[in-house]
């Protein structure tokens, strides 16, 4: 009976009886962080109850406000990259000692790296892109949210299922070991019959599928609910690369989800699609996941080319150099992401032909992403540059990431790839374009957009610091990681033999611990900005004199976005309004503006996702099927339930819009001189430009 | 790093090439830098420079607030990653085919099959009649080729030094060509992540004379273990080759497990056994219920083999 | 933005002017749904690529002793005439239901046709599974029978999905009437119903026909 409720549960699964049984260092270090989830969630509990916020929280859990969302995306990705950053430290600890053997023991390790990639891959950087599209990409194109936001919701609590599902591997059971790419037959189901590889699958099914949704929903929002006027060659480049980003979502998630299933289906039910035996074909599922892994690289990092793009215009107080070539560009390598996965395998045995082939195509992806950077140079000729935190992480961009686009082209030559595949070279590689590449430009973002949805700006000088500790923890890390990959080093590797590793291993050591410290500066700045936010408000809303649309509303914007939709004739659209003189003038007629209502469709949607995820990992069935059948219900349910709307009258919307417009007009407005100070109240002033 | 039992320096890597895939390996890396530097060496040097001379504080360049295009700048922009691309394409085309793992590189090739295991690796001569563990000798000079597969799970047999890497899978084959010119010794790996001792999962190559080969040769032929299905299923067990040792009742020899290759068609039918029966957690190496009573390899067929070759 | 009676705002059959703000609304909706489906495409494609590289295995049933073309004659009339008659229900509701107040009889005539062949489709399909495990091939005999079970089955669940959702909508409009969003529903529907028809073709072609020939 116990069997049937508790499938292979036992209290053996649990971290903090492990560490009671068996105490090591291990079990101490891994109870250690689960117990931060209990510990955490009491805290969080008794907070919102002292500060009576558990209305206001309920609120935000069924709002399908974009803003909303997006700012519920980013919190996770905060919350699980300070996971993320504490795997790595602990990993490159490990290392530094990890002559003959670190402190780590092997299957510690293992799960560390799987945890790391996983973790950062699928938790932190496309929760991280997804909450500033959601939050911005509206905003740009004038709309009052996305096409689907029922929808965006529902997408948010299977990325958070699966995220759940991630943690609580944690504390009960532990995770897969065949790292972020779970390669088959290692985890099939005779040679790794634990939780782990179960965990992992549900996990990242999961959450893909809210991937795939939303890229569904980016999609259909920029392509049919741009504002008057904005026709396709006039849109910000963030929302080209969030347009670019959401087709190759849509493209690239199902592969994962198959790939994923076929191997639930080889693990749960016998099925012979990985197996050594009877037929199965490890190669598909290498081949399948690629299919998926490479277009997925790209999702990453368009969204932060998107924001150079915005970094390198806004503070230089420029045109973007290129327009119409950065968007060919974009669309170039959205296009060519998808015939470059073989790259990924050139050591698996194929032909000469073959993989020569996809080693040209790989080359030939270069060719856009070096426009790209040229364009964004180009963009800073001939204007006026601030040193201001987003500019600081762009030219650490500039710098490092072309270091890792070198190292890429290495890597894309098979003749190269039979030494360097799956050496440390690859893993500085790929960080070397992640961090500089996609990090910046998250951080960047958050930086610039931040005051646009919380109404103040984050503190200048404490940011500046947390984008040098990034660059220079970064460098510390990871550079010495391309050395040892010469020298032969191989990688999820959790101890080494060649003493004339030790020196690049310490380095690389005290890199994480900058990079730790990176990630503490992160949370301090936010901290110190909030409780110094009245001397950084900027409630006119334009902080940077910004160049597009997303500019053009009161900081923090209201829920509707434009009190009424605004209508483009050119690119920058907000900077050219500036110049005439069109800005902030006041509107005659205003409508009552119909929003969705808030609704527990997503959050319910969450818990029957990881009800089912769990069930699946310990054999609970019924957990499985009750879940399961309790989403469909809950469908159907709110497919009758009628769809309710509220109604903000005009004439609220008028009193709100109209107080904006006129302190606008009123205002004395800075110039960029003032940018970084207390007289920075959102309005722009044209600038105070010398020439020599 | 010194390898205690000859003393000599082991070559970890393509650095310090000890055959011709190797040293083409590492001019193709200084060619391929080079050329990518062309379009990156703009980069560095033009951010520096624009940075002093835009900044808005102290600016040496004219404002021009909406200069967003120029014709040159363009075919520059696009002109100059289209050659290096192309350039490096034709190079990349060329090296790929000229260092095809599954070209040979001289006439007769040296026939040696690996089985990899965890955490071990088994070098069969079926010439010679010997089989040895975690231990590649090979005549200096002489052109080799590794037929590969696992009895576990994927793996990737590395010799940095000499030539790079090859996956090798389970029910499929793969080759490795290679040669080594210098006397010495090369770290060979796995470098496919397959558990625990993954780790430690390393063996050395040796690249000596005819003579010391041959020798070798006949000191292993006369060895009294001999690789036969009992010894097979043993060697399959969890661990490294040293670990190995207890169960074999070898535990004080000191050097490379060495034996005699009893059933010379064992290879093939370790690639037979994925095709005539489902495998249990007993009878699959790797699984942690293995057990080597349990795991018998089917008999040899004088059919050809249903498995997969690359 | 003038709109002109041509104009079509998403693939496949539009709701037309008469229907006022619904014809406005599907654009969104329904296209956002044959984005939806692209998606879809690509998972069975992946199901269909994993299966082109699989062979029946010597050792194991493979088409000739499990295939029966009879019935997948009738799973494939059976399919075609649901599409057949869902489009049928699509055109009542184009035609008849601008205005909320016309008489749902026929709309739900063809929606239950419909889902009475889909039925059809899934009794075979199940027998014809079952007849193959007893066979000796079950999805857990090979590769070839994973790939081969799998995608089919995909492709049936899909079916059953299907079917659910027609029963539900039907359900909606008895309670409801054909609303705003039953309409909306409606269309949607009959995208994913074309859609599986346009992959079982690739199915019974490929894995099927393309099994025993």
């Amino acid at each position: 009976m116990l069997d049937a409720i508790f499938g292979r549960l036992t209290w053996d699964s649990i971290i903090l009886v492990q560490a009671v049984e068996q105490p090591n260092i291990n079990t101490f270090i891994t109870a250690g962080a689960a117990a931060m989830m209990p510990v955490g969630g009491v805290m969080i509990v008794a907070l919102l109850t002292w500060m009576k916020w558990w209305k206001p929280l309920f609120e935000w859990l069924t709002s399908v406000d974009h803003k909303k969302i997006g700012t519920m995306y980013i919190i996770f990705a905060v919350i699980m990259l300070f996971r993320g950053v504490v795997e790595g430290m602990l990993m490159r600890a490990n290392q530094a000692v990890g002559l003959n053997g670190g402190f780590l023991s092997s299957d510690h390790f293992n799960q560390l790296f799987t945890t790391h990639g996983t973790n950062m891959i699928f938790f932190v950087a496309m929760p991280f892109l997804f909450g500033l599209i959601n939050i911005i990409v509206p905003l740009q194109i004038g709309a009052r949210d996305v096409a689907f936001p029922r929808l965006n919701q529902i997408s948010l609590g299977l990325t958070a299922a699966g995220g759940f599902l991630f943690m609580i591997s944690l504390m009960i059971g532990e995770f897969s070991t065949g790292g972020w790419t779970g390669y088959p037959s290692f985890t099939g189901r005779l040679v790794n019959p634990g939780v782990g590889p179960d965990y992992y699958i549900l996990a990242i099914a999961i959450s893909g599928i809210g991937s795939t949704l939303t890229g569904v929903n980016f999609s259909v929002t920029i392509y049919k609910l741009r504002t008057a006027g904005m026709s396709f060659m006039r849109m910000p480049l963030f929302t080209w690369t969030a347009l670019c980003t959401s087709i190759l979502l849509i493209f690239a998630m199902p592969p994962l989800t198959a790939c994923c299933a076929m191997l639930g289906l080889d693990r749960f039910l016998g099925f012979h699609f990985f197996t050594n035996d009877m037929g199965g074909n490890l190669m598909n599922f290498i081949n399948l996941f690629w299919m998926f892994g490479h277009p997925e690289v790209y999702i990453l990092i368009l969204p932060a080319f998107g924001v150079m793009s915005e970094i390198s215009s806004t503070f230089s107080g420029k045109r973007l150099y290129g327009y119409t070539s950065i968007v060919a560009a974009t669309m170039c390598i959205a296009v060519l992401s998808f015939t470059v996965w073989l790259h990924h395998f050139f050591t698996m045995g194929q032909s000469a032909t073959v993989n020569a082939a996809f080693g040209v195509a790989t080359m030939l992806i270069a060719i856009p992403t070096g426009v790209k950077i040229y364009d964004w140079l180009a963009t800073l000729w001939g204007g006026r540059i601030r040193f201001t935190a987003p500019m600081i992480y762009l030219c650490g961009f500039f710098v490092l990431f072309t270091i890792g686009g070198l190292s890429g082209v290495v890597l894309a030559s098979p003749t190269l790839d039979y030494q360097l595949h799956n050496s440390q070279f690859l893993v500085a590689h790929f960080h070397n374009v992640i961090i500089p590449g996609v990090l910046f430009g998250i951080l960047a973002g958050i930086h610039i957009w931040f005051p646009k949805i919380y109404g103040f700006r984050l503190m200048e000088g404490l940011s500046r610091i947390t984008a040098f500790l990034w660059a220079i923890g970064f460098i510390l890390a990871f550079m010495p990681l391309y050395q040892t990959g010469l020298m032969g080093m191989t990688r999820r590797t959790v101890a080494y033999e060649d003493p004339a590793l030790v020196p690049w291993m310490i380095v690389s050591g005290i890199g994480a611990l900058i990079l730790g410290c990176a990630f503490l500066s992160i949370l301090l700045t936010i901290f110190v900005s909030v409780l110094n936010r009245k001397k950084l408000m900027v409630p006119i809303g334009d902080p940077w004199d910004g160049r597009s649309l997303e500019w053009a509303t009161p900081a923090p914007t209201p829920e509707w976005n434009f009190a009424v939709l605004p209508k483009v004739d050119c690119r920058d659209a907000f900077t050219d309004a500036k110049a005439k003189g069109t800005a902030y003038q006041p509107i005659e007629k205003y409508e009552d503006i119909e929003m969705p209502a808030n609704t527990y469709y997503g959050f319910i949607i969450m818990i029957m996702a990881s009800g089912l995820g769990f069930g699946l990992v310990w054999h609970m069935w019924w957990l499985a099927i009750a879940s399961l059948l309790g989403a469909i219900a809950t469908a159907i349910t709110y497919a009758f339930l009628p769809q309710k709307q509220y109604i903000i009258p005009a004439a609220e919307v008028r009193e709100i819009d109209e107080a904006w417009r006129r302190s606008a007009r009123e205002g004395r407005g800075i110039t960029r001189d003032d940018e970084g100070n207390e007289a920075n109240q959102g309005l722009a002033r044209p600038d105070n430009i010398t020439n020599p | 790093m010194i390898d205690p039992s000859t003393h000599l320096a082991i070559a970890e890597s393509f650095l310090q090439p000890m055959g011709p895939v190797a040293a083409d390996q590492l001019r193709h890396l200084i060619i391929v830098t080079l050329l990518t530097l062309i379009a990156v060496v703009p980069v560095m040097v033009s951010m520096p420079w624009i940075l002093w001379r835009y900044r808005r504080s102290k600016p040496k360049g004219e404002y021009r607030p909406s200069w967003e295009s120029n014709s040159f700048l363009e075919w520059l922009m696009w002109g100059v990653p289209i050659v290096v691309v192309a350039l490096i394409g034709v190079n990349l085309t060329i090296m790929t085919f000229r260092l095809d793992p599954y070209k040979e590189l001289g006439k007769d090739p040296l026939q040696v099959q690996v089985i990899g295991l965890d955490w071990k690796w088994i070098f069969i001569y079926p010439d010679e009649g010997v089989a040895l563990v975690d231990e590649l000798v090979v005549p200096e000079g002489r052109a080799v080729e590794l037929t590969l597969t696992t009895d576990t799970v994927m793996q990737s047999l590395q010799i940095s030094a000499i030539v790079g890497q090859i996956y090798a899978m389970p029910a499929m084959t793969t080759k490795l060509n290679f040669r080594a010119v210098k006397q010495g010794v090369a770290e060979g790996m796995n470098s496919q992540f397959t558990g625990n001792g993954f780790w430690k999962q390393k063996f050395q190559v040796y690249s000596v004379s005819k003579e010391d080969y041959a020798a070798r040769m006949k000191k292993a032929q006369s060895s009294d273990l001999s690789l036969t299905d009992d010894t097979y299923a043993i060697l399959a067990m969890q661990g490294t080759s040293e670990e190995a040792k207890k169960p074999l009742a070898i535990e004080n020899r000191k050097g490379p497990i060495e034996m005699v290759l009893g059933d010379p068609k064992i290879f093939q039918r370790v690639l037979a056994r994925y095709m005539v029966e489902d495998m249990t957690p007993e009878s699959q190496p790797g699984s942690p219920s293995y057990d080597p009573k349990k795991s018998p390899l089917p008999p040899a067929s004088d059919k050809p083999m249903m498995g997969m070759e690359m | 933005m003038s709109f002109s009676i041509r104009k079509s705002l998403h693939p496949g059959l539009n709701l037309g002017e008469d229907h006022g703000d619904d014809r406005l609304e599907a654009e969104t909706s329904v296209f956002g749904f044959w984005v939806f489906m692209m998606s879809d495409l690509v998972t069975f494609g992946m199901f269909f690529a994993v299966f082109a590289t699989t062979m029946p295995l010597a050792c194991c049933p493979g088409p000739k002793e499990l295939f029966d073309l009879g019935s997948v004659a009738w799973q494939t009339a059976f399919l075609l005439a649901s599409s057949l008659t869902s489009g049928m229900a699509i055109l009542t509701l184009k035609q008849e239901h601008a205005s909320r107040s016309a008489s749902t009889k026929k709309l739900v005539f063809w929606l239950l046709v419909t889902v009475l062949l889909g039925c059809g489709f899934l009794y075979r399909e199940i027998s014809d599974f079952i007849a193959m495990a007893a066979a000796g091939g079950p999805p857990t005999r090979s590769g070839y029978l994973s790939a081969l079970w799998s995608l089919v089955g995909l492709h049936g669940l899909h079916v059953t999905g299907g079917l659910i959702w027609c029963l539900v909508i039907v359900a909606g409009i008895v309670v409801r009437g054909v609303d705003h969003r039953w309409k909306l529903t409606l269309l949607r529907w009959a995208v994913f119903w074309h859609f599986l028809d346009v992959v079982w073709i690739a199915i019974f072609s490929f894995v099927f026909l393309g099994g025993l020939l």
